[in-house]
C-alpha cells in the first residue's frame, strides 16, 4: 500500500513563517502547581473563535436582559430580577473570560500522539495516540462559516476521550485532517 | 439469488470439502440454518396466539367435552348474532367450512412465510469475514471482517436446548454490529465457533477437519437434534465436545450468600418492612406502590441469583470460555486482548468472607438501546470469588501479565494500602479530597497495565491494560491546584469499569502521563491481538500496515510523512 505524503500543516511550519505561535500560556512562575507538559509547540486556535463565541453567548446576553426588561418595567413581574440577575452575571463572566480560554485551547502533534489541552481554572490535557483513530468528524455551524473556522473531533472508541479542537482555520482543519487520517494509517492498530 | 445457495447445512452431500482444513460449515459457501428455525422463531408467536384462543373459548371448550358442566342459559337465537361471540356466529350461520378453510389457509400462509424466511436466510464464512443474508421482502446483508471479531457466544434457551439447538452470535466492534445466527443445530453452532475463532486467529486451519456430520435425509438430522437435545438436557451436559475444566467452582450457597449480603436485600428487607408498618398502620395504598416494586426487585434478585449459577470459566484455545445460566445458557468465548479493563471490587459486605467481583470492559456489539452494563452478562467474568479464584482469573483474561504481577495486584493492588507494592498514593496534604481513602488512593505502572487503586470502604481496583487504553486525559480544579494534585483519566470503550483517579500528586501525575504515552505506543506497537495465534510471517502477511504500527513506518510511509510530527513534537 502506498501512502501519499501528508500535506504540511500549516501551522507546523517552522516559526520564522510567522504563522506557528509560540507557547500557549508560557509556564506561569506564580502557579507552580499549574499542570504543565514539557516544553514544545502548541498550536493555538484561530482568534476568530473568540469572536464566534462572543457574538454568540453576547446575542443570548441580549435576548435574556431584553426579556429581564419587558418582564419588569412592563409586566412588572418584579421576580424576574433574580433569575435574570443570575442569567446575565454567568453570561458577562463568561464573554469576559472566553479570550483566555480560548488562548488556553492547544493541540500538539508528537512523534507518535496527539495532545490536546484546554481550560484555566479546570485544566485538561488528553494524549491520543494517532492509530486509536475511528473517524474525524469537522464541524462548522453558520456562524463558524461566516468566520471561516471549523471544528474538529478526533473520534476514538472510547466515549470518554473528548478530544474536540474548536476555532481551526477551515484549510488548517482539513489539512489537519488529512494528516492525521494518513499518520493514523500508517500506525494502524486493533481496538 | 436463490441460486448462489449451493449447499445446504444438513445436506451437504460434497465429500471433498469435508477434507479441507476446516468444518464444512465454513468452507465459504452459502449455508442455511437449523430446519427447525422456523418453529423456534415462530414458535413463541403460535404459543401466544394459541394461548389467547384458548383463553376465549375455555368456556366452551369445558362444555364441549363435559356437557354437563353447560349452564341453562337459553339457546341462542339461530338467526340473529346476539352474543357477538364469532364462534357463536359461525354456528349459528352454518359457516363450518368457510371457517375452517379460513383457519388452514392463514396457517398456510404463515408457515409459507415462515419457510420462505428460511429459505432466505443464508450465511457464509470465508477466510476473513462472516456474511449473513436475510429478508424475503427486504433483503439484508451484513458482512463482519473476522479480525475484528470481539467474542462469540452461544445462547441457548430453555425450548431451543429441548430442540438441540442454539443462537450464535458473533460479537463485533461497533454499536449494532452483531452477526447472529439463530438457529444451529448445537453441533453445528460449536463447529461454527471454532471455525470464527481459528480464522480470526489467523492460525493456518490444515488437518482439523471435523468428520462431516452430512449426508444425512433431514428428517434423520432433526430427530437426531432433538434426541440429543433431550438427553443432553437429561444429563445436564449440553456439548458433546470435551468441555474444558472450570479454573473457578463457585458454590451455590456461597453464590446465594453474596447475593443475599448485597444493598439490594437490604433495599428488599427496607421496603417490605416499611409495607407492613405502614399497612398496620392502615395506609392501604402503599400496596399499589411498594408491591410491584418490591416484586420487580425481587425478580431482578432471583433472576441475577439464577443465571450466575452453573457459572464456568475455563482456558480454551481459542480463548477464554465463560459460561452463565441454569435454564437460558449462555456461553461467551472471549479471544486474547478483547478486554479493555478490569475491575477487580469487594462491597464492604463482602470483606469478612474475602470475597471479590471481577468486572470488565468490552465491545459488546449492542445497540444503543440496550448498551447499558447490565445487559451485557459477560461484564461480570466472576461473579463471586475468593482471592485465590481472583488470581487465577486475572491470569486467564490478562495473560500477558506476568505471575508476579498477578500476585502484585491481587494483594497489594486489591488488599493493600500505602506504598506498599510501589503504589504512589494520594500524598497526605490532600488527605482531605478523599478524606477516607486517600491512604489507599494511587494508582502503579507496570509494563503492561495500569493499575488503579481506589475505596477503602468498597474496594476496588482497575486494571486497564495499556495494548487497549484509547486515550488519558489529566484533569486540575482549584482546589486540586490550591494542593498541588492533579486527577488521572484512563479512556476506554463503554462498560461497567470506571478508570478515574482524582487526588494524585501532580509531578507524579504529569510523570505518569509521559509515561503512559510512552507506554500505550509501546504496547500498542508489540499488540497483535487482532490476529492474535498468527506466526510472525503470517501476521504480517494479513495485515501489513497494522501489525507493527511504528516500527515499520520507515518501510511503510514515506519519509515526508513523519517529518512534520516530529518537528512539531521535540521543538
Amino acid at each position: 500500500m502506498t501512502i501519499p505524503p501528508p500535506p504540511p500543516i500549516p501551522d507546523d511550519r517552522p516559526p520564522a513563517a510567522g504563522v506557528a505561535a509560540p507557547a500557549v500560556e508560557a509556564t506561569d512562575v506564580r502557579e507552580p502547581a499549574r499542570l504543565e507538559l514539557e516544553p514544545g509547540v502548541w498550536h493555538r486556535i484561530s482568534p476568530k473563535y473568540v469572536w464566534v463565541q462572543v457574538i454568540s453567548s453576547g446575542s443570548i446576553l441580549l435576548i435574556v436582559v431584553a426579556v429581564m426588561l419587558v418582564l419588569t418595567l412592563v409586566l412588572h413581574q418584579w421576580w424576574a430580577w433574580i433569575p435574570g440577575g443570575i442569567l446575565t452575571l454567568i453570561l458577562v463572566w463568561t464573554l469576559a473570560i472566553t479570550p483566555r480560554q480560548a488562548r488556553s485551547i492547544g493541540y500538539r502533534l508528537r512523534e507518535d500522539d496527539l495532545v490536546f489541552r484546554r481550560g484555566i481554572l479546570w485544566q485538561r490535557f488528553v494524549a491520543v495516540p494517532y492509530g486509536r483513530m475511528q473517524l474525524i468528524d469537522i464541524t462548522h455551524g453558520p456562524l463558524d462559516r461566516g468566520f471561516g473556522i471549523a471544528q474538529l473531533k478526533f473520534v476514538t472508541a472510547a466515549a470518554t476521550s473528548g478530544v474536540t479542537i474548536p476555532g481551526l482555520e477551515q484549510a488548517t482543519a482539513e489539512a489537519l485532517r488529512d494528516h492525521l487520517v494518513v499518520v493514523a494509517e500508517s500506525r494502524r492498530t486493533g481496538l | 439469488m436463490i441460486k448462489d445457495v449451493t449447499e445446504d447445512v444438513t445436506d451437504d452431500p460434497n465429500p471433498s470439502r469435508a477434507t479441507l482444513t476446516r468444518s464444512p460449515l465454513s468452507d465459504g459457501e452459502w449455508h442455511r440454518l437449523h430446519p427447525l428455525t422456523p418453529v423456534l422463531r415462530g414458535g413463541l408467536v403460535l404459543v401466544v396466539v394459541l394461548g389467547i384462543v384458548i383463553a376465549n373459548l375455555r368456556e366452551r371448550l369445558i362444555y364441549l367435552f363435559v356437557p354437563g358442566l353447560r349452564p341453562d342459559i337459553p339457546e341462542w337465537d339461530d338467526e340473529e348474532w346476539v352474543t357477538g361471540d364469532p364462534v357463536d356466529w359461525v354456528i349459528a350461520n352454518n359457516l363450518y367450512w368457510l371457517a375452517v378453510v379460513f383457519v388452514l389457509g392463514l396457517l398456510v400462509l404463515l408457515i409459507a412465510w415462515y419457510y420462505l424466511s428460511w429459505r432466505f436466510h443464508t450465511f457464509r464464512i470465508t477466510g476473513d469475514q462472516v456474511e449473513v443474508r436475510s429478508g424475503v421482502l427486504f433483503r439484508t446483508q451484513r458482512r463482519a471482517p473476522l479480525d475484528r471479531v470481539q467474542g462469540v457466544n452461544l445462547t441457548r434457551p430453555m425450548i431451543a436446548r429441548l430442540l438441540g439447538a442454539a443462537k450464535l452470535q458473533v460479537v463485533g466492534a461497533g454499536i449494532d454490529g452483531n452477526v447472529k445466527l439463530e438457529y444451529l443445530s448445537t453441533a453445528d453452532a460449536e463447529a461454527v465457533r471454532a471455525d470464527i475463532l481459528r480464522l480470526a486467529s489467523g492460525r493456518t486451519l490444515d488437518g482439523t477437519s471435523a468428520p462431516s456430520p452430512s449426508g444425512r435425509p433431514r428428517s434423520a438430522a432433526i430427530a437426531e437434534t432433538v434426541t440429543r437435545g433431550v438427553t443432553g438436557l437429561i444429563e445436564g451436559d449440553d456439548s458433546q465436545h470435551a468441555e474444558p475444566e472450570s479454573v473457578v467452582q463457585i458454590p451455590a450457597g456461597r453464590l446465594v450468600a453474596s447475593h443475599v449480603l448485597s444493598g439490594t436485600t437490604f433495599f428488599l428487607i427496607a421496603a417490605i418492612v416499611v409495607t407492613i408498618v405502614l399497612l398496620t398502620r392502615g395506609v392501604p395504598w402503599v400496596l399499589f406502590g411498594f408491591v410491584p416494586m418490591i416484586l420487580g426487585v425481587g425478580a431482578y434478585w432471583f433472576n441475577s441469583i439464577v443465571k450466575s449459577l452453573r457459572y464456568s470459566i475455563a482456558p480454551t484455545p481459542d480463548g477464554v470460555r465463560i459460561t452463565f445460566g441454569l435454564f437460558t445458557t449462555i456461553t461467551e468465548i472471549l479471544p486474547p486482548g478483547r478486554i479493555h479493563a478490569v475491575e477487580v471490587s469487594q462491597p464492604l459486605l463482602w470483606r469478612p468472607a474475602g470475597w471479590w467481583r471481577v468486572r470488565i470492559n468490552r465491545l459488546s456489539g449492542r445497540s444503543v438501546a440496550d448498551t447499558a452494563s447490565a445487559t451485557d452478562p459477560f461484564t461480570t467474568v466472576l461473579p463471586v470469588g475468593t482471592h485465590a479464584d481472583v488470581e487465577r482469573v486475572l491470569g486467564l483474561i490478562l495473560p500477558a501479565l506476568s505471575p508476579d504481577e498477578r500476585a502484585l495486584i491481587a494483594d497489594a493492588g486489591a488488599r493493600g494500602t500505602g506504598p506498599a507494592g510501589g503504589f504512589m498514593t494520594t500524598p497526605r496534604r490532600a488527605w482531605f479530597i478523599r478524606p477516607f481513602r486517600w491512604r489507599r488512593n494511587g494508582f502503579l505502572l507496570t509494563p503492561d497495565a495500569l493499575l488503579m487503586r481506589r475505596g477503602a470502604i468498597w474496594r476496588s481496583l482497575t486494571v486497564l491494560p495499556l495494548a487497549r487504553l484509547q486515550s488519558i486525559g489529566i484533569t486540575q480544579g482549584p482546589v486540586d491546584r490550591a494542593v498541588r494534585v492533579a486527577n488521572i483519566h484512563g479512556h476506554v470503550v463503554m462498560g461497567p469499569v470506571t478508570a478515574i483517579l482524582g487526588a494524585i500528586d501532580r509531578d507524579a501525575a504529569l510523570a505518569l502521563f509521559g509515561d503512559l504515552a510512552r507506554g500505550t505506543v509501546a504496547a500498542v506497537a508489540a499488540d497483535r491481538a487482532h490476529r492474535w495465534a498468527a506466526p510472525d510471517a503470517e501476521a504480517s502477511g494479513w495485515e501489513n500496515e497494522a501489525d507493527a504500527p511504528g516500527l515499520t513506518d520507515d518501510a511503510d510511509a514515506p519519509d515526508g510523512a513523519d517529518a512534520p510530527i516530529e518537528r512539531g513534537g521535540d521543538a
